[in-house]
Formats: C-alpha cells, structure tokens, sequence
C-alpha cells in the first residue's frame, strides 16, 4: 500500500529537478575545460559551478532519493501506512530549505569552497548551515524509518523483516552515522571560523573528520541501487532473490564496514600515520565481501529468472532474459559500470597503488562511474519502476526509456574511461585551465575532448529521463496492482535474532569507528600547532 | 526489537562476528604498526616501540641535532584575516600624523610619482607586514630600512591603519587598459606558476598580498626580479620566490605593465 504519494512524488520531484539542473552544470564543465572551447580565463565560474554541482549531487539529490525510496519501502514492504507523516514533510522541508540556503551563497561567489570544503578555504556560512540542515531532514527520515519499523516488530512479533525494509534501515543507520564525521566539522570548525568566531582552523584534523563520511556515504548513496538490485530487479523480470540470507549478510556487512575505512581517501595527508593508513586499506578491501555476495545473489536470481523463462544450457538462459524490459536493461548496465568501476577501486584502496593515482583525474573518473554510472543509473529503474504506482498513470514509452538508459550509459564510458586514462596520464583533479598546447599535456587533449562529448551524452540523457518523467505525470490514468517487492526462492519461517534487527551491528560499527579513527581524532586535536590561518572566499575584494 | 530476545554473548552470531572483525582488526594492526615499518628496505625504525610510534602518526624530531637556522633573517609577521580589521579613528590619525615622513616617496594622498609603492587604500595587513620585516631586517632597502627602525609596534599598526583608510585614487601612471596577459590569468601550471590575478587582484584577493592596480610597473618588475634572484626573501614561505625564478623576462614585464595600467579596483567597479 502507497497511502503517502505526494510525499514521495515530493522527494523524488525535487531530486530528479536538482538533478537536472546540477547535470548541465557538469556538462558546461566538462567542456570548458576542455580543448574543444577557448578557455574561459576566470577560474572563479568554473569552480563556482563545480562547488553547486557536487553540493547538488553529493548531498542533495541522493539524500532525496533515499528519503522518498526509503518512505516508499515503508509502507509498501510493511504493509502499514507511514507513521510520523508530519515530520517527513519536516524533514522534506529542511532538505529544500538546506538546500536553497546553501546553494544561493555558491551562486553568488561567496561559497566556492568545493562541495568536499576544502578548509583552511572558508565560505560564507549560509553555505554551511544549509548544508547542516540537509543533514538535519536525512535525520528525520532515519528516526522515521526506525519508529516505523519498531512499530511493525511490535505488530508482528517473531516474524522476518521484509527485505526491503532490512536493507532500507540498514541504509539509514549507516548515514546516521557516516554523517556525524562531516557534522562534527561543520559545528565544531567550520561554521565557527565562517561566523568569524575564530580565525585560524585545524585543517588536518577538518579533512580526518571528513573523510570520516566522504567514504560511507558512497555506501549510503548505493544502497537504494542495492535493494532495488535485490527487490526490483528479480520481480520485475519475473524470478524470485536466490536467498534471502545472502542479502541479509549483505547489507549488515556494509553496515559494519562501509564507515571505518574512509582514511584511504587522505593516503597523501602526512598527518595521519602510515599504521592507521595500513588499517583503513584492510577494512577498504572488506568491502569486497558485500559486493561479491551481491554480484552473486543477483547473477544467481537473474540466472533462475531466466531458466523460468525457457532459457537452457550455460548462457541460453541470458538470451531468454527480457531485455526490452527497462529495469533489466539498467541492471545490466549498472553492473557493467559497476565492474569496471570496483576494478579502479582496488587501486584507489591500495596504500601503494594510490599515490600514481592519488589527485589524478583517475579519482574523478572513478567516483563518476560508481556513482553518476552504476548507482544513478539504478534511481532511473526505480523511478520508472515506482512512477506509475505513484502517480496511477502508467510509463508507456517503454523505447524512449530504453534510449535514455543506452545513452546513459554509453555516455558514463565515454566520459569515464577517458578520465581515467588522462589521470593515469597524470593529470591533476580540481584545475580549471590546462594549457593543452604545451607538449606534455598534448597527449591529453583527445581523451579530454572525447570525455566533454560523453558529458553531452550524459546531458540529453538526463534530459530524456526527465521528458519520460513529465510525460508519464500526463498520461491517462490507469488500475494499478499494489506495489511490491520481490521475493526469495525459499522465503525464511525465522531468521536469527541477529539478521532480523541492527543492534550487533551498529555495536560493530561503532566499535569499529573508535578503534580505527579514534586516536588519529583525539591525537590531531589535542596536538598544538595545527591551526592554520582560514583564507575567506572573497574576503579582501 | 522489543519483542525479540536481546542479544547475549550466548547468542553464535554475536560471539564469531565480533571474533571475525577483532581477529582482522588485530592482524592488520600487527601488520601496519609492528612488521611493515621494520621489514621495509628503507625502514627507519630503530625498536619496536619506535615502529608502532612511527605508524601511529606521533611526530618526533627525526634527530637530536639542531634544526639548520638560516643564514638571513626571516620574517616574523604572522597574518590572519581578521588581522588589523576595524582600526578606531584614533589610530587612523596617529597614522596620518606619522605618515608625513613617507609623504615624500609615497604621496601625499598614499599615490606615488617617484616609482615607489601606492599606498592608498592598500589591505592594512600588507602594510604592516612590510613595516615589521624593513624593521627586524627581514627585507632591507637602503631607503625604507632606516624609516622602519624607530618604529614602534603601535605605531606601524597605526600607519597600517591610516593607509588603508585612504580612498583608492587612479595611480599618476596609467594609460589606456592593457588587455589581461596569460601569466596573469593563467598562471603557467607546467611551471607551477599560479596566476598573478589569483592574490593580487584581476580573479582574487588574497590575506598577505597587495593588491596592484596602477602599481609601478618599474617597481613591481624590480621586486619581481629580487625574487627571482633571492635579493628579496620575506615571502611567507618562499611563495613568491619560487614563483618569480620560474617566470620569464617577458613574463615579468607583461605583468608589470598589465598590472601598472589598471584602474584601482574600486575605480574599476565604479565605472562598470
């Protein structure tokens, strides 16, 4: 049951809208800094655009998407309408207000600070409390999806939690918690320093704290691609989930491990010793678990869909798979991306392999394939899946959403792919103008070039989706079945008490938090002499 | 979860996932903390202890020896950027006051016909920062160095305060606009050359650098060439330095002449 449409249509409207805008932000990036334009000779725009464009995609448009998923799952996996309906529109409201304030400073030149903050670089404080008050919404949605599930406990003692909603609140403790690295900085250094309540900030210390989130919440943003890979896909061709407890192991294991390791991403910090480096690259490989248990379970549903479909022998069994199907298409293409991305993971992991790597395009290449590839290709499923039970109009341009899908994805390789080889070329991330005139960065320029077009491609795919969004509001109304989730080969009588609720594993996580980041931390702030002056945005003009 | 039993260490699930995790947690930390720093090649620990001291982060001096103090003065101006903000109207005129000796190269409205620097309206802690380095040495010339001696503390604060409360006039010099060059703009990244504009004025200000509008183009070239060859060295961190030595003649001189035919910048948006 959907009792709580507008309320997702809300969240998913406002995504899918900041998406678009943040989408051509990215294209006009790609091209100026290109070959294929003269350069534009302000840095300024570049990076004005490049701090609205991350501040969209990283913190605003997921966070949507998994709040509207997440209420969605809800109602539809437990079969009860959403308790707390009120605070959602709270947490709906603080998410867009959040975002209007913290962007307006960006547009205006007085937040270029890089959605990542960049500190001692310091914006204007709106741009901080905006982003705080996202944070503080996402907040509201996980206290709502815990009430909510405790309430469906209470009512059905001693049965198995519905996998979606496992997985959804495994999700939302994980950003509970991955959030609280980024909070930190931004209470305790950040929005001080932009308020002028200080004027020097422990920048090492700032980046530890960041990296406390910047790697979990990759996992946060992938987990609704997870559960729709899980619940999604497996209905919507027609098979069940190969079991119900690999998911389970899945999605705590992400739970414990996806957050203690997010020092990989300041290998180049020489204020973090190498042991605690050494540590972080072990839990970093761990990751591997819940993403080969999940590689495997889904080959494995697909596999059994398949075979029910008529499909014999050792790949008959791929060609009966219903291709034309737009949620198998993005499957398809969200694991190829998915592939090749977790393949350049293993280098950006590696203490050693990192530094030919490390501040390379490589990275930016790697995190817009993962992310903008394998998991944003995954929230086009689910809004196609999930529209036509929101809005009671049926999605009939089934060929325009299989386009969308293709150039989405040709469009992410030719973009990517390039992007890696340049950073392996060893081209630095974050510079606005490159001189590809000279000779040593020559051999950079076709890859450039190539990778701008496929930014182009990404741009009309965007726009498509949008288009098929907008066409779908407009359709004819239709019956549609209640929304559901798909369900195991062997659905569990019982589970044990430790994969039916999160308290292990949090207790984990957060164990694991204070062994591994604890005396970096405590040793970084207590040490004297990290302090070093801010440099305001825009404060001597 | 009110309704289930709580978890007890009873409980197989609860009892080989935290052995799982601690037995990976130990081993790596064995390994990152206590084998690597020693049996690397180049390992430079000496014990056990000085390994796990090493990979825990723990800064030590590398020897007992002395650090190698070098051989000129360096600047003691540390600057923030809430430095020297709000100067009271007392302050200003005791600046005004002292001003009256640097009239004779400086201006008396803070602009400059002797090619010395415009002063006007200039960022109050760039000011006193060159103040304080003509005065400890850190940067020498035969005509500032003496004027900087009997300064006190307060009172270059004071200078500081009244030069950048002066209205930025036009400078004496300028022509007609030059158009922006590439080492202005663009900096030159292969050379590691950021772009002049980036802290001095045409992209960004920064805390620590003059703005250069309608400076001198003699003096912003002389000043540029006493980087490049080390006759000058109070930059914070040897930023200008290593800029100014990796800059061609042609460089300098297209900076130094786009920079002195500007308008100063609150004449350039008065006019926009």
């Amino acid at each position: 049951m959907l009792n709580s449409r507008r309320l997702i249509l809300a969240h998913l409207w406002l995504a899918f809208g900041v998406f678009g805008v943040a989408i051509v932000l990215g294209a006009w990036q790609m091209l100026i800094r290109s070959p294929l334009r003269a350069w534009i000779s302000d840095p300024e725009w570049y990076y004005r655009s490049l701090t609205a464009h991350g501040t969209i995609m990283g913190y605003v448009f997921p966070t949507l998407v998994a709040m509207g998923f997440g209420y969605a799952i809800t109602e539809s996996s437990l079969g009860q309408p959403l308790i707390g309906r009120r605070w959602a529109w709270v947490g709906f409201a603080l998410v867009l207000v959040g975002a209007v304030t913290a962007i307006a400073p960006v547009s205006l030149g007085r937040a270029t600070v890089l959605y990542t903050f960049y500190p001692p670089l310091i914006g204007s404080p709106f741009y901080y409390i905006g982003v705080v008050l996202v944070v503080v919404g996402s907040w509201i949605w996980v206290a709502l999806m815990a009430i909510n599930l405790r309430a469906w406990k209470k009512a059905n003692p001693g049965l198995p939690v519905p996998l979606a909603m496992f997985a959804n609140v495994a999700g939302s403790y994980l950003w509970a918690w991955t959030a609280v690295g980024a909070a930190l900085e931004l209470l305790f250094q950040l929005i001080p320093v932009a308020l002028g309540l200080s004027s020097t900030i422990n920048a090492g210390l700032a980046r530890v704290l960041f990296s406390w989130t910047l790697h979990a919440i990759v996992y946060f943003w992938l987990i609704p691609t997870y559960i729709a890979y899980y619940t999604i896909l497996p209905r919507a061709i027609g098979g069940k989930i190969y079991s119900d407890l690999m998911m389970r192991l899945a999605f705590i294991t992400f739970l414990v491990v996806a957050m203690p390791i997010g020092i990989h991403h300041v290998f180049g910090d020489p204020q973090v010793g190498a042991g605690f480096k050494f540590v972080h690259s072990t839990f970093t490989a761990l990751v591997a678990i819940p993403t080969l248990i999940t590689v495997f379970t889904i080959c494995a549903s697909v596999e059994i869909a398949g075979r029910l479909r008529g499909g014999r022998g050792l790949f008959g069994w791929l060609a009966a798979l219903p291709w034309n199907n737009p949620i198998m298409l993005a499957s398809a293409f969200s694991f190829v991306m998915l592939g090749f991305g977790g393949a350049g993971g293993l280098i950006n992991m590696s203490y050693q392999l990192d530094a030919t790597i490390h501040n390379t395009q490589w990275v930016t290449g790697h995190f817009h394939l993962i992310y903008g590839g394998a998991i944003v290709i995954m929230y086009f499923a689910i809004a196609y899946d999930l529209w036509p039970h929101l809005t009671g109009r049926a999605l009939t341009d089934l060929r325009l959403m299989r386009l969308q899908l293709w150039l989405w994805f040709v469009g992410m390789v030719v973009t990517t792919f390039p992007w890696h080889w340049v950073g392996i070329l060893g081209m630095p991330r974050r510079m606005a103008y490159f001189d590809y005139g000279d000779p040593a960065l020559a051999s950079d320029a076709l890859p450039v070039a190539l990778s701008a077009i496929g930014g182009f491609i990404l741009l009309a795919s965007g726009i498509l989706f949008l288009a098929v969004l907008v066409r779908g509001q407009r359709a004819p109304v239709v019956e549609t079945e209640p929304y559901r989730f798909a369900t195991a080969v062997h659905p569990p009588v019982a589970v044990p008490a430790a994969l039916n609720g999160f308290g292990l594993w949090i207790a984990l996580m957060v164990g694991l938090t204070i062994t591994n980041y604890g005396y970096p931390i405590v040793q970084l702030a207590l040490r004297p002499g990290g302090a070093v002056p801010a440099v305001y945005i825009g404060a001597q003009r | 979860m009110s309704q289930e039993a709580p978890l007890s260490l009873r409980d197989p699930w609860v009892v080989r996932s935290i052995a799982v995790v601690a037995a990976i947690f130990v081993a790596s930390v064995i390994l990152g903390f206590m084998v690597f720093p020693l049996v690397q090649p180049n390992a430079q620990a000496s014990s056990l202890w000085d390994a796990i001291c090493s990979a825990a982060g723990i800064v030590r001096a590398p020897t007992s020896e002395k650090p190698i103090e070098p051989q000129f003065t360096v600047s003691p101006a540390v600057l923030t950027s809430d430095m020297l903000h709000g100067a009271d109207a007392e302050s200003i005129g005791r600046g005004a006051t002292l001003a009256h000796q640097c009239a004779i190269c400086h201006g008396p409205t803070g602009v400059s016909r002797a090619d010395s620097p415009n002063l006007a309206g200039q960022y109050a802690t760039v000011i006193y920062k060159e103040l304080k380095d003509f005065q400890t040495g850190a940067r020498v010339n035969a005509v500032m160095s003496p004027f900087a001696l009997g300064l006190s503390e307060q009172d270059m604060v004071d200078l500081a305060s009244y030069y950048a409360y002066l209205p930025r006039l036009p400078a004496y010099h300028p022509g007609a606009p030059l158009p922006l060059p590439r080492i202005v703009i663009n900096g030159a990244p292969l050379r590691g050359i950021a772009p002049c504009g980036a802290c001095h004025g045409a992209l960004d200000n920064k805390v620590g650098s003059p703005w250069l509008e309608g400076q001198s183009a003699v003096y912003v070239k002389s000043q540029l060439e006493a980087f490049a060859s080390n006759d000058r060295r109070n930059d914070i961190s040897e930023q200008m330095r290593n800029i100014a030595r990796r800059m061609t003649p042609q460089e300098i001189e297209e900076a130094a002449q786009y920079y002195a035919s500007q308008p100063s910048p609150d004449v350039r948006s008065e006019a926009h």
